[in-house]
């Protein structure tokens, strides 16, 4: 028998590995867009949000080390396949065509390496850009009465502020337009990768694949469009 | 009476593994709709013949789809536009008087071209060697249903063991992936009480030998289902996955 790291870097193993970042991934997204959506509740939730994650101390660096790993994994697994794929056909088709039926080859399940690199460069720049503020002036401070009078970064200020700047509102809401895609083969493809079989409960999956990638990422588009639309004055933004 | 078409041809000529190979194009005026893909080659040979040019190579043998042995790729699809069908079964009255057809061999690294469209595909001959048979001694055979087995199980081990080894799932694949065709082979035997013994062995040795051939990952395109003359599931790679990992957790 191979040894476990030995098994893990095989074909099967990768994509098996490939699945489950992917799916850890994915879960992740879901935490990120419930607390991302904290920006809609009372005044100054979305600062205890952010200043309650920032005080976690050294579990955030587990957390965040966490995170780093899960997604240069895939990413290295995804780029890997990607060059395999180079390898195994070096001399390409004069013409190309899917039979349709069973087949999942679509505008997704083709791109996904373009959707995410993509997706890799925006986070290097969604890091830069909301968690260390390179790009915009200090945020300043603000006093959190619901969390014992703590003074925190004013977060809230900073997202409210950059989305009213086209540029950035719309980046965003094209980058969760490309995670659409990633997402549609994504979700359903993991399951694929884990050992799920081809059926009737592969179609319900690939059904739920679909709306959980429209719902998901048009919850997070919602936020720079609402904030830009209506200038930050938006009712459903409390003051 | 039956309807007599113009066909544009445009195959692959290839001299052999090291030539580069090129295009090479002709009209045939009377392709009879009841011929076979396969007869209508026959009949662009002898006009070449007849013309002092070199026939183009193809590959086939049974003509009844069986032995795997045909496998052009044609408009971009591996046994041309009907699914569950083998090319030497299509016949041309899927065309219309006027078609442009290109047809290529499989592509991979893994299939190299021998001549024109026939391509050596002894890769799927050492995956088998690998581990693509039964071992232990299992007597000599008793009657079939002395042997206990569900109805499910043997009919889904006999369903992976169509598989009649053409590679056109690895023609189709966008990543040149011989999953389909491992994961069947892995799966028909696996199933059985006579295979099961050695299914840990089996798989991980199948695995590793489809991966030193050279063949890309499988991404989950499902296409080579699309494309299997016998369709073959893709759920014989999602058995495929689940084997290989449990025989690495077991440890066996
Ligand atoms: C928000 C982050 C991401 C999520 C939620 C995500 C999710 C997924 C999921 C669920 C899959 C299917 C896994 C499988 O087929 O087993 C997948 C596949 C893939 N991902 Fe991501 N991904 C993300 C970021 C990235 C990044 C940064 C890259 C960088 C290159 C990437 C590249 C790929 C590729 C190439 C595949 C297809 C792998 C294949 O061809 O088999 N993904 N992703
Ligand atoms: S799995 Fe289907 S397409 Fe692949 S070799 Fe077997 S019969 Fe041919
Ligand atoms: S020639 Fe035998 S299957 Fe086509």
């Amino acid at each position: 028998m191979p040894s476990l790291i030995k098994a893990l870097n095989s074909q099967v193993g990768r994509k098996f590995m490939t699945g489950i970042t992917g799916i850890g991934l994915m879960l992740f997204l879901i935490g990120h867009l419930a607390g991302n959506l904290t920006i809609f509740g009372e005044s100054q939730a979305f600062n205890v949000y952010t200043h309650t994650l920032e005080s976690l101390g050294p579990l955030l660096y587990v957390i965040e080390a966490g995170l780093v790993f899960f997604f240069l994994y895939h990413a290295i697994l995804g780029i890997s396949i990607w060059r395999q794929k180079k390898k195994a056909r070096p001399e390409g088709y004069d013409t190309y065509q899917t039979k349709g039926g069973p087949s999942h080859q679509s505008l997704a399940s083709r791109s996904m390496i373009i959707s995410g690199t993509v997706l890799l460069v925006f986070l290097v720049f969604h890091i830069m850009h909301f968690k260390y503020g390179l790009f915009s002036p200090d945020e300043g401070t603000v006093i959190l009465e619901s969390a014992g009078g703590v003074e925190a970064r004013d977060l809230r200020a900073l997202v409210i502020a950059e989305f009213q700047n086209p540029l950035i509102a719309f980046g965003y809401i094209a980058v969760m337009a490309l995670a659409i895609l990633h997402l549609a083969h994504g979700a359903w493809s993991a399951f694929t990768s884990l050992g799920m079989k081809h059926g009737e409960t592969s179609k319900k999956v690939q059904l739920g694949a679909y709306i959980f990638a429209i719902v998901l990422m048009l919850g997070f588009i919602f936020i720079p469009l609402y904030i830009f639309l209506t200038g930050g004055e938006g009712s459903l933004i409390a003051y | 009476m039956s309807k007599e078409m113009t066909i544009h041809l445009k195959y692959w000529k290839q001299n052999g593994p090291n030539d580069t190979g090129h295009f090479e194009e002709y009209t045939l005026d009377n392709v009879n709709e009841h011929m076979s893909f396969l007869e209508m080659l026959d009949v662009l040979n002898e006009e070449l013949m007849l013309e002092d040019k070199e026939p183009v190579e193809f590959d086939y043998d049974c003509r009844e789809g069986i032995c795997g042995s045909c496998n052009l790729v044609i408009n971009g699809q591996a046994h041309g536009p009907k699914q569950r069908v083998a090319v030497c079964q299509l016949h041309m009255r899927n065309y219309n008087d006027g078609d442009h057809v290109t047809i290529e061999p499989p592509r991979a690294a893994a299939f190299p071209v021998i001549k024109d469209l026939v391509v050596d595909r002894s890769s799927f001959d050492r995956i088998i060697e690998a581990g693509g048979y039964v071992s232990v001694k299992t007597g000599s055979a008793v009657e079939a249903n002395a042997i206990p087995i569900e109805k499910e199980k043997s009919d889904a081990a006999f369903d992976y063991a169509t598989c009649i080894g053409c590679g056109a799932c690895v023609a189709a694949c966008p990543n040149a992936s011989a999953s389909l065709f491992t994961g069947a082979k892995i799966a028909h035997l696996n199933k059985l009480p006579q295979g099961e013994v050695e299914r840990s062995n089996r798989v991980v040795a199948m695995v590793e030998q489809m991966e030193e051939e050279g063949f890309g990952d499988c991404s989950n395109f499902a296409e080579c289902e699309a494309v299997c003359p016998v369709g073959i599931s893709i759920s014989a790679i999602a058995e495929m996955r689940k084997d290989y990992m449990k025989a690495v957790v077991s440890g066996e």
